[in-house]
């Protein structure tokens, strides 16, 4: 994987009538941890929302590996994506939500495999409707190892985890970044994230 | 490792679509039922006039079939909004424009191929002559698509709104008169016997217009919705 950076110059937003922030800058480059910290309301989801390219900052730029993102285009196919929601269908099974992502995106690891890594493995067939708010997460961590993605953003991506998905979670984080990958999450837990790799913002 | 091809995800698209269809059948049969309901009671409410029912039945079922379309379409972009795989469709590297006609592709499929194959039922319930039946399925079939094109525009602008439907009907229904109007031409036309060539040339047009024109500000509106 090729050395990849994201930046962030002066980013300035304003939600309604509210400064959020503004002056924002931070650089990321590949091997990197960004953890975003910040009270309730703080501005975390839409600074996310803005480094997503879904919302535009007021003023500031965004650049991928030195080039302006205009184009969200080559941006997105380096991007991964957790928000509050899972982004998998109820009705589906876990195997045909994945088969689907894959078919958006690079493929890479099988989705068996991708299963076996966050201990789905035998959930195949099930419907998400009936998985725990725990396992869907999970699943949304499989979607991430089974699509070749550089960058993730996650949106608070320990909640409704137990201790050892946590764990689980913060495992892959480490690895993704050890391989060259980027990441940008919000949390409001402690992470046991190494700190030679994790940079902090607090909101 | 290798992108997948454009042809990949659309047709990832439409599959998904009618899989979860084909799990929300109780939804698919809905348009359906309202469709025939409608027709089935203007008879009623009629009295025996054939000769009436006859004249104005090609109005009736274009008329349900508009708001079949219109009652289904709502729904479009809705659920995906809602659980988050509208923020995946969009992130991808592929054009969200074509991603966005695979959807209203799906939508045409399962909300207006159903009533292609009841509509000729409908038609001789009402008297219709078997001439003019085959070209009322032909209007269907140009002017079905152009019904859920239009509307994937509306609906994606009222996404962010919690009771959309409302303004959604507002805003779609002018814009679905002019297919009205030339369908109902050209059945008319038919009935009374005159070549229906241009009236079938001008939904010809606006099909074509409209596969190429509707997915892009649709794909626009998605985009503002998410931000």
């Amino acid at each position: 994987m090729n050395t990849k950076k994201l930046e962030a110059r002066e980013l300035f937003c304003i939600r309604d009538e509210r400064v959020l922030f503004s002056g924002l800058n931070f650089t990321l480059t590949s091997g990197q941890v960004l953890l975003i910290e910040g009270r309730n309301g703080a501005g975390k989801t839409s600074l996310l929302r803005i480094l997503t390219g879904f919302r535009k900052p007021e003023s500031g730029d965004l650049f991928w590996s030195d080039e302006r993102i205009d184009d969200t285009q080559q941006f997105y196919q380096d991007t991964a994506y957790i928000g509050h929601n899972n982004g998998l269908k109820d009705t589906l099974t876990a195997e045909e939500n994945l088969r689907y992502a894959r078919a958006l995106a690079i493929s890479t690891l099988s989705i068996d495999d991708a299963m076996a890594q966050v201990g789905l493995n035998g959930y195949q067939e099930t419907v998400v409707r009936f998985m725990s708010a725990g396992q869907r997460r999970r699943l949304a961590l499989a979607r991430l190892l089974c699509t070749h993605k550089p960058l993730w953003i996650l949106d608070e991506p320990f909640t409704s985890l137990d201790r050892a998905s946590i764990k689980l979670f913060e495992q892959f984080i480490e690895t993704h970044a050890n391989q060259g990958g980027l990441v940008i999450m919000t949390s409001h837990h402690d992470t046991s994230i190494p700190h030679t790799i994790l940079q902090k913002i607090h909101l | 490792m290798k992108q997948s091809s454009l042809f990949q995800a659309f047709s990832a698209v439409i599959k998904r679509d009618l899989v979860l269809a084909y799990r929300h059948r109780a939804e698919l049969i809905n348009p359906l039922a309202f469709f025939v309901m409608v027709i089935t009671l203007f008879p009623l409410a009629l009295g025996a006039e054939i000769t009436l029912l006859k004249r104005i039945a090609p109005a009736i079922i274009w008329v349900a079939a508009l708001l079949a379309s219109l009652m289904s379409i709502d729904n479009l972009f809705r659920s995906d909004y809602d659980d988050g795989s509208l923020e995946l469709m969009v992130m991808t590297p592929h054009s969200l424009s074509v991603l966005v006609l695979a959807k209203v592709t799906a939508h045409w499929l399962l909300s207006s191929v159903p009533l292609l194959f009841i509509a000729p039922l409908m038609g001789l319930m009402l008297h219709m002559d078997s001439d003019v039946i085959g070209v009322l399925l032909l209007t269907l079939l140009l002017g079905m698509p152009v019904l859920s094109l239009i509307g994937g525009i509306a609906v994606a602008l009222t996404l962010g709104l919690r009771k959309g439907g409302t303004l959604m009907a507002v805003l779609v229904l002018p814009l679905y008169v002019p297919i009205l109007i030339f369908a109902s031409g050209a059945v008319d036309a038919a009935m009374c016997g005159f070549p229906i060539s241009g009236h079938l040339s001008m939904m010809c047009a606006i099909l074509f217009l409209a596969i190429t024109l509707t997915p892009l500000p649709t794909a626009t509106a998605l985009k503002m919705s998410l931000s």
